[in-house]
């Protein structure tokens, strides 16, 4: 019995069937996570785009669930986070154990102060339902367009021109651009016949979604050679609902068709809850695979999410990594659009979101390797080190059950600016940016990523600088500063943290790109300065 | 790649003989796979007893014979 409703979303003849042909800006393929976000920040930016999807309602079992701190900051930004976050289980601490004895934990939020919390889990349908909700308030910016498929791509020269299917019949559709949303089966790189290159494991994980009343702590818990599953990986998370996510590792010598089967998963989700009753919500039998396209950029067809990219869940890279693709991508199409940077720009999404593909797939592949070793001396380390971490610290720690995901920084790539050699510590050019309690000109409780604002923004601490047109600013003054600056944003670093984990110092400056990471920072800003690093990070921008 | 930080002079002082025997008896008795085990552990105690990724990795590389000389 499945406990969330799906509902479907109403089919709309499209007028250009009747020969209305337009041309918009990006054609977004694919309604996820992904799909939904960008059609969702490109709004938000002031730029129009159609979102077909070739079916009529949100995710089909609850597949990405573990939404990371970064990833909650980006909803954040994009209005949807405060629903993830009342709907969702918040967690942070992670238990490992070996067979019957637990060996680690982990806290991967250590420290107060940050407005989000490391994790929040919800079901991708709840989080599709949000962003659809959220997309339906740009009605004149978001075309969201279901049972529309996307049977034929041309690259045009100053354009994409896409055949599009739907129950009223075909029709062709012109986009500036188009961005691939459409997941690890993508339809668009199939069109273009791109492949992925990369590692696949021939490992099969059983992953169910069961319903049961369950006091478990909101943690999750990884099992290796648990004794409730024949030796090999086990994981459990809370969802809401009363919904549990159990991962199985089968093996790789095992028939998914049987494996599916309910009345084989029955037994095997029986032996890891025991007596307590349950109801099996959705099942699904993975190979899981570390692979990505070669380059994310292919002219005006632009990859993003698990069209470019997928990884195994070990980690939560997946979903984490199509949303930080988003962040990245948004504003430079957006600038590139509206005329405001030049086309290279896009390139560096390449630059950088290979990186960040990168440093997911080598994580998730490493976390997929400690869990089923190739060959009798990987098997021997691997035990090895599982059996010294009940004796031994350090091996604790070598334990791979996954690294969880988190931002990718960008230091050394070239939109950034050369750090200031002024600075000690804190927040380098390229490094996502970093929350802290403030309060604002009314002594109102508030967090500084929330007030940060859209689009490009000079972080000034302590005084206002001279900022080029067209970019924010924000003083940030200490609770002992008492000077006052009219006509400006000013927060009052409330516990200090805000200075403490910038590295600031009286005076200096952040600029900060509109995907809250640093681009440049100056001990003694002027404004010369900023406007060179805000050409740099804008790929030397159009005047 | 950073210049080389393995030192494979000798530095065991008047230990040589010791440490051969002692490696020696640790493995007596032991099947081949308990060995194999035995070992595994072992480099996974010394390199966290280094704790530098770069001379670990270095000697790692050498031991396999990639490095020159």
């Amino acid at each position: 019995m499945t406990r969330y409703q799906h509902k479907r979303f109403a089919f709309r003849r499209p007028r250009e069937i009747d020969g209305d042909s337009g041309r918009v800006p990006v054609l977004i393929v694919g309604a996820g996570p992904v799909g939904l976000a960008l059609a969702i920040d490109l709004a938000m930016k002031g730029v129009k785009c159609v979102l077909v999807d070739e079916n009529d309602v949100v995710s089909v079992g609850s597949r990405a669930i573990c939404w990371s701190k970064r990833t909650l900051e980006i909803f954040d930004r994009l209005g949807v986070a405060d629903r993830m976050i009342a709907k969702g289980v918040t967690w942070q601490v992670g238990r490992l154990f070996h067979r019957d004895r637990e060996v680690y934990s982990f806290d991967l939020l250590p420290e107060a102060g940050h407005k989000h919390p490391a994790f929040v889990n919800l079901q991708q349908y709840y989080v599709e339902e949000y962003l659809i909700d959220r997309a339906r308030e740009f009605p004149d910016l978001i075309d969201l367009c279901f049972k529309n498929r996307v049977v034929g791509i041309e690259q045009t020269g100053d354009g994409v021109a896409a055949e599009i299917e739907t129950p009223d019949g075909r029709y062709r559709l012109e986009a500036d651009y188009l961005v691939a949303c459409d997941g690890v089966r993508s339809t668009v790189r199939r069109l273009l016949g791109l492949d992925f290159v990369g590692q696949g494991f021939e490992e099969r994980f059983l992953i169910a979604d069961v319903e049961m009343k369950a006091e478990f702590p909101p943690e999750r818990w990884f099992w290796f050679e648990p004794p409730f599953h024949n030796g090999q990986s086990a994981l459990l998370h809370k969802q809401p609902d009363d919904i549990w996510r159990i991962d199985l590792q089968l093996g790789p010598d095992a028939d998914p068709e049987f494996e599916m089967r309910l009345e084989n998963v029955a037994p095997r989700i029986k032996a890891v809850v025991g007596d307590r009753p349950f109801e099996i919500d959705w099942v699904s039998v993975y190979t899981f695979q570390c692979r990505r396209l070669e380059r994310f950029v292919h002219d005006r067809v632009i990859f993003a999410g698990d069209s470019a990219h997928i990884v195994s869940p070990f980690g939560a890279r997946g979903g984490n990594g199509g949303i930080q693709d988003v962040d990245n991508l948004a504003w430079k199409m957006a600038a590139v659009i509206n005329r405001e940077a030049p086309v290279r720009l896009l390139a560096t999404y390449d630059e950088e979101r290979i990186r960040g593909a990168d440093e997911n797939i080598l994580n998730s592949a490493r976390a997929t390797s400690f869990m089923t070793p190739k060959s009798q001396i990987e098997r021997i380390f691997r035990d090895e080190i599982l059996a010294l971490a009940g004796s031994e610290p350090f091996a604790r720690r070598m334990v791979n059950s996954g690294r969880l995901s988190q931002p990718c920084a960008l230091g050394d790539l070239s939109l950034q600016t050369e750090d200031d050699s002024g600075f000690s510590g804190g927040l380098p050019p390229g490094s996502p940016c970093a929350d802290a309690p403030v309060r604002d000109a009314d002594g109102k409780s508030g967090w500084l990523l929330s007030n940060l604002g859209q689009g490009f923004k000079v972080l000034s601490f302590g005084a206002p600088q001279n900022v080029p047109d067209g970019v924010g600013q924000v003083i940030v003054l200490g609770v002992e500063e008492k000077a006052r600056f009219g006509g400006h944003v000013q927060l009052v670093d409330a516990e200090g943290l805000a200075a403490r984990r910038y590295g600031a110092r009286a005076g200096c400056a952040y600029l900060i790109r509109p995907d809250d990471h640093v681009a440049a920072r100056f001990v003694q800003p002027t404004r010369q300065k900023i406007e060179i690093a805000l050409q740099i990070a804008l790929a030397g921008r159009l005047i | 790649m950073s210049k080389a930080k393995l030192d494979t002079s000798y530095r065991l002082g008047q230990q040589g003989d010791d440490v051969y025997a002692a490696l020696i008896e640790a493995h007596s008795g032991l099947s081949d796979e308990a060995s194999a085990r035995l070992n595994a552990r072992l480099v996974l105690l010394l390199a966290n007893q280094i704790g530098d990724g770069g001379i670990i990795i270095e000697a790692i590389l050498r031991a396999r014979g990639q490095l020159a000389g």
